[in-house]
């Protein structure tokens, strides 16, 4: 089989290939739209604001969560803000710029036309989110506030204190709940989807599994919605949620859904470190601290002094040294690696000597402390109830991890997968952001695909497509919920010793040092073998009790965990096979002379697809090229 | 790191197999607690062990472990989120409690949250109440500009002060009546709050405080227990202005079927 990796990018000048799309697209009469059901799985930013809206314009929805309401889904933690090419502040800002930035922070490996896209819709988002009633930060003027991010010079994020991803989910919620009091979306919660249904090569239903009863449901529609998230997860430790995770999105994939880079990971800069065995997550502390915090490391090695005691100039502010254009606000993947760097030269400090200082003290200095609290009050108490330091009085000890994934499901223009009718938004799919995201885009791009792409995209899908008469009766409903029964059973019947937890960790292991933040041939062999033999060990050893009826969450956590050791495999091989380095994907071969993440744009200025081709069988890759017509292939620079 | 301080605790952890099962208290002894561990985590070494031994594990509600989901829930030792000032049950860190301590955890209790299983409830009651005008109608394609609607810093700031709200529900946990009136008086509020809601303002209040009566949570009878320990500080003044808001409402506002857009 060969897959088909047209992007489908309509033709035209950068600026008008939206509005010529909109206009050419077909549209389904709104008499009509009423005889058509959508299934969307996941309500964050993306799910959300897609349902709600699909609703609006009147398709029957069916909504799926994995949590006890929408409201909780992972959007809901995103801190720090979103991007909007408004040019408020009079900065300088437009759409082209907002695209630039966005092209250029992802290394030059996303695709033009969608990040245009991106930028143009950024200012319908936040229209819309102030007129659903989310309270961003303002003004005395009572104007909209903004301030910096990562990789811009230019002051576009909007916020709500430090909890703009949980005003913005509150917002999409709302909206949907809107439409749930009108009878148009069917919630369902505590559902997780376990299998894509494909009939006659179109995705036509989903097998979900019912958490709190353990009982598989079919449910079929005329076109399907995959709004999962991201899989970071696949570290064990991260910044994510304890219940994101790949399952949907892989079943996708073992489905026909081509996996595109899988490798390109981001790694946050600015989080909490990690301080025991015991430890379930890492939390982040927003980028936005990185307007007012420095970032530095004694320069003497093995320096134990506290850090009040070690004066200004034994003192290495590096992010300002090494990069003076855009200092502390260098981009995420290129904070992270600095800071990698500095704690590899034993220049580390804190009990485990991996952490960086994060310090707040001349801004306290400047601004005042009350000023200070203002703008991130919260996220000093967080780390206070973390750490019990007081961020006021003593510099944040922060290091990176996992946080976001730009690899994820490939879709065309349209988000539509390689399988017909599979439409992918958010953090699920690869298209935006390259091989590194920008601070307070994540949010812009769930927007944006939910309530301003596939809203007019799936409408062309359904006006455009034959679509038969399916039921759940039909043999492909009965044939996916009987190979969900039979891996549950599968499962159960292993009885080994070893837990879940157990092989998620050592997963999380090889994943971390081999395909985290730097990245090396040798390495990335080791995790592939390490990784298969855990999948041996895994479908050998694995202790498991219980049955399916009963709310069994160590049978939910094994499921997901034997999906995790599939991905990273893939993610493994994904890096192994893109020799250069590009944004979050540093190969330690392929790096300039000042340690720079180098690309190789004649042999790698393309999507990696990955084809599944059976359990026994190594998975294709294929190439989507990318075509810059607009900007010009450059190194980057944020010196 | 401070594998020194390391704390044993007895715990005594609500069991209860089912929503109709009959459930009690059972002990467990953890031992070796690191003070730098948050209580979940406390309770995933417990749960480790239970699976190793062969056992059911604890169910209990969790996700994003920062505060902000809403998701864990949990009375510990008599209080919801254990009580510690503005703080979730997933942010509090086992630093707060001494060697030897007895804990005991039980589930959120309502008329309104039924149990699911073990520390597990089933809190979709705040679905319906929300369902029935926690919203602006405001469709997507709608918006005018961002900023063609002023809005003074200081209501932004109170509007805000209301949505920090996460919905975990311990409000309703703590009120002797299991009211959820501070759950929907900061929706309520924080939509009256800002021009944006004010077209529907009086419909709002109706609709949502008619829903919150009919699916099983109390009535308000200023306790101001849920301020105490409502993990996101805040305020029953929101109950006010909600109560305000109704009262208004109720002079002015006739529709023939109050209940239209309940879920």
């Amino acid at each position: 089989m060969s897959f088909n990796l047209d992007p489908k990018i309509p033709a035209g000048p950068l600026s008008e290939k939206w509005d010529k799309h909109k206009f050419e697209m077909k549209r389904v009469n709104p008499a009509n739209k009423r005889k058509f059901t959508v299934i969307v799985v996941g309500t964050g930013l993306a799910g959300g604001s897609a349902a709600a809206t699909l609703a609006e314009l009147g398709y029957n929805v069916l909504s799926f969560c994995i949590q006890d309401t929408p409201r909780r889904a992972h959007s809901i933690a995103a801190q720090g803000g979103i991007n909007g090419a408004k040019n408020y502040p009079n900065d300088g800002d437009s759409v082209r710029n907002l695209f630039y930035d966005t092209i250029k922070g992802g290394d030059y490996r996303s695709r033009e036309a969608n990040v245009y896209r991106l930028a143009q819709v950024s200012n319908n988002i936040i229209d819309q989110m102030v007129s659903q009633g989310v309270p961003f930060a303002r003004e005395y003027g009572g104007y909209l506030d903004n301030r910096s991010f990562g990789g811009a010079q230019v002051s576009r994020t909007f916020y709500a204190r430090g909890q703009t991803g949980q005003q913005l989910l509150l917002g999409a919620y709302s909206g949907m709940m809107k439409m749930v009091a009108k009878g148009k979306i069917k919630q369902f919660t505590r559902r997780e989807m376990m299998d894509l249904v494909v009939v006659n090569g179109k995705a036509r239903g989903i097998i979900v599994k019912n958490l709190i009863t353990g009982e598989l449901e079919r449910y079929a529609a005329d076109a399907v919605l995959l709004c999962t998230g991201g899989y970071g997860n696949v570290f064990y430790l991260s910044t994510n949620a304890q219940h994101s995770n790949v399952t949907a999105a892989w079943r996708c994939y073992k489905r026909g859904a081509g996996f595109a880079n899988p490798c390109f990971t981001q790694i946050h800069p600015t989080c909490i470190p990690v301080h025991g065995d015991y430890q379930s997550k890492l939390t982040l502390m927003s980028e936005s601290l990185r307007n007012d915090g420095r970032v530095w490391v004694p320069k003497k090695q093995g320096d134990t002094r506290k850090p009040a005691e070690i004066p200004e100039e034994e003192r290495d502010y590096y992010l300002e040294r090494i990069y003076p254009s855009f200092g502390n606000l260098a981009p995420r993947d290129v904070s992270s690696r600095q800071a990698k760097f500095r704690c590899d030269e034993g220049l580390g400090v804190g009990p485990t000597k991996q952490a960086v200082y994060l310090d707040f003290r001349d801004a306290i200095k400047r601004d005042g402390k009350e000023v200070i609290a203002a703008r991130y009050g919260n996220l000093f108490e967080m780390y206070e109830r973390i750490t019990a330091d007081n961020p006021y009085n003593t510099p944040m000890m922060i290091y990176p991890a996992v946080h976001y994934t730009m690899g994820g499901l490939w879709v065309d223009y349209n988000l539509q997968s390689t399988v017909p009718g599979l439409h992918v938004l958010g953090e699920a799919n690869f298209s935006d952001h390259g091989a590194n995201r920008l601070g307070a885009s994540a949010l812009m791009q769930g927007l944006a695909d939910g309530y301003f792409v596939a809203p007019y995209t799936i409408s062309n899908y359904l006006a455009s497509t034959p679509l038969e008469k399916v039921t759940v009766d039909d043999n492909a409903f009965k044939d996916a919920e009987q190979a969900v029964k039979l891996q549950t059973a599968k499962l159960l019947g292993i009885k080994g010793s070893r837990t879940a937890t157990d092989f998620h960790r050592a997963l999380g292991h090889y994943m971390w040092d081999y395909v985290g933040m730097s990245r090396s041939e040798k390495g990335l062999k080791t995790a592939l073998d390490g990784i298969r033999k855990l999948k041996e060990e895994f479908w050998s050893d694995l202790k498991l009790n219980g049955d399916t009826s009963n709310y069994n969450l160590e049978l939910h956590r094994a499921t997901r965990v034997a999906d995790f050791i599939e991905l990273g495999e893939l993610m493994a091989l994904d890096a192994l096979e893109r020799r250069e380095s590009c944004g979050g994907h540093f190969r330690e071969e392929y790096q300039t002379a000042d340690n720079e993440a180098k690309r190789d744009d004649e042999n790698f200025t393309h999507a990696a697809v990955w084809e599944y081709t059976g359990a026994n069988s190594s998975p294709v890759r294929h190439k989507e090229e990318l075509v810059f017509e607009n900007v010009k292939l450059a190194t980057r620079s944020y010196k | 790191m401070a594998t020194t301080n390391n704390m044993t605790l007895n715990l005594k952890i609500w069991r209860q197999k089912d929503k109709t099962s009959e459930g009690k208290l059972v002990d467990y002894r953890v031992e070796n607690v690191s003070p730098d561990m948050s209580f979940l985590e406390m309770i995933d070494v417990l749960n480790d062990q239970l699976v190793r031994k062969g056992e059911d594990t604890i169910a209990f509600d969790h996700d994003c472990r920062e505060g902000i989901c809403g998701m864990c829930s949990m009375m510990i030792n008599g209080k919801a989120h254990g009580g510690f000032k503005n703080t979730t049950t997933c942010q509090v860190h086992m630093r707060l409690y001494k060697d030897g301590d007895t804990v005991v955890i039980e589930p959120f209790r309502a008329k309104a949250f039924p149990i699911v299983k073990d520390l597990t409830v089933d809190r979709s009651a705040i679905d319906k109440v929300m369902a029935a005008g926690g919203f602006i109608t405001a469709n997507t394609g709608n918006a005018p500009d961002a900023n063609a609607m002023l809005i003074p810093k200081p209501v932004a700031d109170e509007a805000m002060d209301a949505a920090a709200c996460i919905g975990c529900g311990a409000c309703v946990a703590s009120c002797p009546n299991g009211s959820g009136m501070l759950f929907m008086g900061a929706k309520v509020s924080q939509l009256a709050l800002l021009p944006q809601g004010q077209p529907e303002s009086p419909k709002r209040a109706l609709n949502m405080v008619y829903t919150h009566d009919t699916v099983g949570f109390g009535n308000c009878t200023t306790h101001a227990e849920c301020e105490a320990t409502c993990p996101k500080g805040i305020s029953i003044e929101h109950i006010a202005r909600m109560n305000r808001e109704y009262l208004k409402a109720a002079f002015t506002y006739h529709e023939k079927n109050r209940s239209e857009g309940a879920g």
